[in-house]
């Protein structure tokens, strides 16, 4: 069945109840019937619950055959707990068919794609795929598709029911004996439990492990101790070299810089654009220097941010620090800095990825949010967004929060530049669709600025303030014209990993990769 | 293949970008940061045993890509090296818009150059006259002869200042307030006017001193050049917002040019604006900032 933006999706994927894409907002206002876990009473006095060993704690939680268990990515490339963990489950107590549900799965987790491809794990839900595992998934070998949700789909998910979590193994940089638990305080911080936090909530089982054992109460905590059914203390949870840069690098590039200044010049020529208003941006090269050129227009316009939202840098604490931000409503850390500056201000705070972005709860801040700026690998001339695969079709990507931010803000606008090496950025059709184009807004590239013809509003704006902007298919004839039009991809049937939009329906398929042949 | 515009003597340049001929990746759009001008260098950035690899990619770069409004001028080698003969061959061939000659000392540099732009205009087929030139004047004697140098061609449309050998030849350092290079680019400005052509201040070597910089720039517009040539995108904005006049001049600009048509009209001779008499020269300066805040697209009435 063709769902709304154009893709084909098979039949046998739509039991259950499920169902294709039909655009943008299509579920407000439904109800829910939300899932609850199962959980054993603590009734009893105890001293601790500490175990000695990951194995006991597996045990004390009844991990078996075929269930699935959750962990969390705060500590992104630098994490060792995963690993660790899916290690004796699989090595030392044998267990197989297991379902992953992970915040992302990247490098770090390169031993899962082994246990993948021998057939012990058997499904992985997760909001990014990178590295081996990708590889692996993209050549068929994962048994069952992987489903790929955005940061706000996935809570959705686990609170509909349809991800049911046996045990959550979450690392953490400090806990006590009971449970109490953040990521902060320790020899490894990565600030911002937002991923954690909410799997602590619906998991049936919930195990922290630290290498910072703290004195009891460990408050205020990120994760509560009446949600936690046992406390494991290792040497190192991760590298940190690898969970965190100590400061996210301002670039230099002069043509990145360019589609900053670019970005915010769109931004300051739109009506949201005053005092109280809210944004939201990644760190990748061009968006994080947008900070840069947005403070200035916020002090030649005397305006303040009402507060910052999702990924947080040290820029935009240093922005907090000079009074320019009122709140940081903080996801997860990208560097040392915005990790140690975590509740260090008051208004410094943490949400977890519900209340961040769940498009099923009463109104997640991305609701509130005005603009968000995104990166992109690919985009096509409806503005739909490829977040997930590379240009021969392998799984290497995140959809994180875009989706869901693109979805929610008022302006969502995108930057990237017009080609990558020999690939055209903006294309014809993306090769994988995880951002609708009814979500964007603004397209930002080294070669000009385009806006989605739906937003006539916003093209008055830019018109006004006398910011030129071309048609989105005049920048794809450019791309095609500086590096040529690429051939389609070729495909198997088999599809590999199912991508959902965050309402729950399907938005896209990705199916296994055949090798290129020049005859098809 | 592209076909550029014919070039045209008195466009706007506030800006004149160095890049290396020889780097496809830098000059294949290096329109896109808006610079009025782009000097693809073949000279000082490119090693003596790579001119011929630089020409190559200049040549394919002139005839392939669309440069758009930017101007595209070539820097040669000095006219002491073997290189500049066939450099200019590959200049006209491409259908650059203009040459800037190194190290030029006299009107006699010019003419040379301006023989071998001739002949290789009438070997590959291009239009006579169309190739312009300008000056880069780097010792004493260029900015002594400045006045012979500009007008010894129709071809010549301005003139620039090097600082970087100029310096050394002066045995003086760069300076925040610019007093070593001050006479000498107050003499170049002065022959540049003479001739009616313009006049462009040198380089600012040190890209991450941004306040350096806009000091530098800052004086340049006072003492009343056109323009500058940069070495980095990122000094482009400051130059265009510094070089374009401010609302402040364009309404002053406006009244009088309206004032002083409207009188004209009426047959009167002795202009006055605001009560104050004005005489012929402010009229004409008027028109000038006029037409410049078109050219710097700040200009929003109906003149």
């Amino acid at each position: 069945m063709r769902n709304a933006v154009g893709r084909e999706i098979p039949d046998n994927l739509l039991t259950n109840g499920r169902e294709v894409y039909q655009g943008k907002n299509k579920k407000d206002g439904q109800y829910i019937k939300k899932a609850s876990p199962t959980v054993r009473r603590g009734e009893k006095p105890v001293e601790d619950k500490l175990c000695q060993t990951i194995r006991e704690a597996c045990e004390k939680c009844g991990a078996h055959d075929g269930m699935t268990f959750s962990f969390h990515t705060e500590f992104r490339d630098g994490d060792y707990v995963a690993s660790m963990v899916c290690r004796v489950l699989v090595e030392e107590m044998g267990l197989k068919d297991l379902h992953v549900a992970a915040t992302s799965l990247g490098s770090a987790q390169d031993i899962f794609a082994d246990y993948m491809e021998q057939g012990i794990i058997v499904e992985a839900q997760t909001s990014g795929v990178r590295g081996r595992i990708g590889e692996v998934i993209s050549a068929g070998k994962l048994k069952n598709p992987a489903i790929i949700r955005s940061h706000g789909g996935r809570p959705r998910a686990v609170e509909a029911g349809e991800v049911h979590i046996d045990i959550a193994f979450l690392a953490a940089a400090t806990s006590d004996c009971c449970g109490n638990a953040k990521g902060t305080g320790g020899k490894n911080n990565c600030g911002s439990m937002g991923f954690a936090n909410h799997d602590s909530h619906y998991a049936d089982h919930t195990v922290i492990i630290t290498d910072t054992l703290v004195p009891f109460p460990n408050l205020p905590s990120s994760i509560s101790c009446i949600d936690v059914d046992a406390v494991c203390v290792v040497d190192a949870i991760g590298d940190p070299k690898k969970i965190a840069t100590k400061e996210a690098r301002m670039t230099d590039n002069p043509r990145e810089l360019m589609m900053a200044e670019n970005v915010a010049s769109v931004i300051a020529a739109t009506p949201y654009f005053k005092d109280g208003f809210s944004f939201q941006t990644g760190v990748g090269g061009p968006s994080l220097a947008v900070n840069r050129f947005l403070e200035e227009h916020m002090r030649k316009q005397n305006i303040k941010m009402s507060f910052a939202l999702g990924g947080t840098s040290s820029a935009i604490c240093a922005l907090q620090d000079k009074g320019l931000v009122d709140y940081i409503l903080d996801t997860q850390d990208f560097d040392q800095g915005a990790a140690a500056h975590l509740f260090t201000n008051p208004h410094h705070v943490e949400i977890d990825l519900s209340e961040y972005a769940n498009a099923s709860n009463k109104g997640a801040y991305v609701n509130k949010l005005d603009y968000v700026v995104l990166s992109a690998l690919e985009i096509d001339t409806k503005f739909n967004v490829n977040v997930i695969t590379g240009s021969d079709g392998v799984l290497r990507g995140a959809p994180g929060g875009h989706p869901d931010t693109a979805a929610g803000s008022k302006c969502c606008i995108i930057v990237t530049p017009l080609t990558r090496g020999r690939m055209a950025t903006v294309c014809k059709d993306v090769v994988t669709v995880t951002t609708p184009g009814d979500c964007v807004d603004v397209l930002v590239t080294d070669y000009g600025i385009a806006v989605n013809p739906a937003r006539q509003d916003l093209i008055e704006c830019l018109d006004q303030a006398g910011i030129k902007h071309v048609t989105i298919e005049s920048l794809q004839e450019k791309a095609y014209s500086l590096v040529g039009e690429p051939e389609p991809l070729q495909w198997e049937d088999q599809v590999v990993a199912i991508v959902e939009a965050r309402d729950g329906t399907i938005l896209d398929v990705v199916k296994k990769v055949k090798p290129f042949s020049f005859e098809a | 293949m592209i076909n550029r515009p014919k070039p045209d003597k008195k466009r706007l340049r506030r800006t004149m970008m160095f890049m290396n001929a020889q780097k496809p990746g830098l000059i294949k759009d290096a329109y896109i940061y808006g610079s009025d001008s782009i000097i693809l260098d073949l000279e000082d950035a490119v090693a003596e045993n790579q001119k011929d690899a630089a020409r190559f990619s200049l040549y394919h770069a002139l005839k392939n890509i669309d440069y758009g409004d930017t101007e595209v001028i070539v820097r040669i080698n000095g006219l002491d090296t073997p290189h500049w003969q066939e450099d200019v061959r590959v200049c006209v061939a491409g259908g650059a818009d203009g040459i800037r000659i190194a190290k030029c000392e006299n009107a006699q540099m010019v003419h040379q150059v301006e023989e071998a732009v001739l002949a290789a205009e009438r070997e590959f087929g291009v239009e006579e006259g169309r190739t312009l030139l300008m000056a880069a004047l780097e010792s004493p004697m260029g900015i002594m002869n400045a006045y012979e140098i500009v007008t010894a061609s129709d071809r010549m449309l301005g003139c620039a200042i090097s600082g970087g050998d100029f310096r050394k030849s002066m045995h003086v350092q760069i300076q925040r307030d610019g007093v070593e290079m001050m006479v000498a680019r107050g003499q170049m400005l002065l022959a540049a006017r003479a001739a009616g052509v313009q006049c462009f201040d040198t380089m600012f070597p040190n890209i991450d001193d941004m306040e350096g910089f806009k000091v530098e720039v800052i004086q340049n517009h006072k003492m009343g050049f056109d323009g500058k040539s940069i070495v980095n995108p990122k000094q482009i904005a400051f130059v265009h917002e510094t070089f374009a006049p401010t609302e402040k001049e364009i309404a002053y600009a406006e009244k009088l040019v309206r004032g002083c048509q409207a009188q004209a009209d009426a047959g009167i001779g002795v202009y006055t604006v605001d009560g104050k008499m004005v005489d012929i020269p402010f009229f004409e300066d008027a028109k000038r900032i006029i037409a410049l805040a078109k050219a710097c697209k700040v200009y929003h009435g109906d003149l």
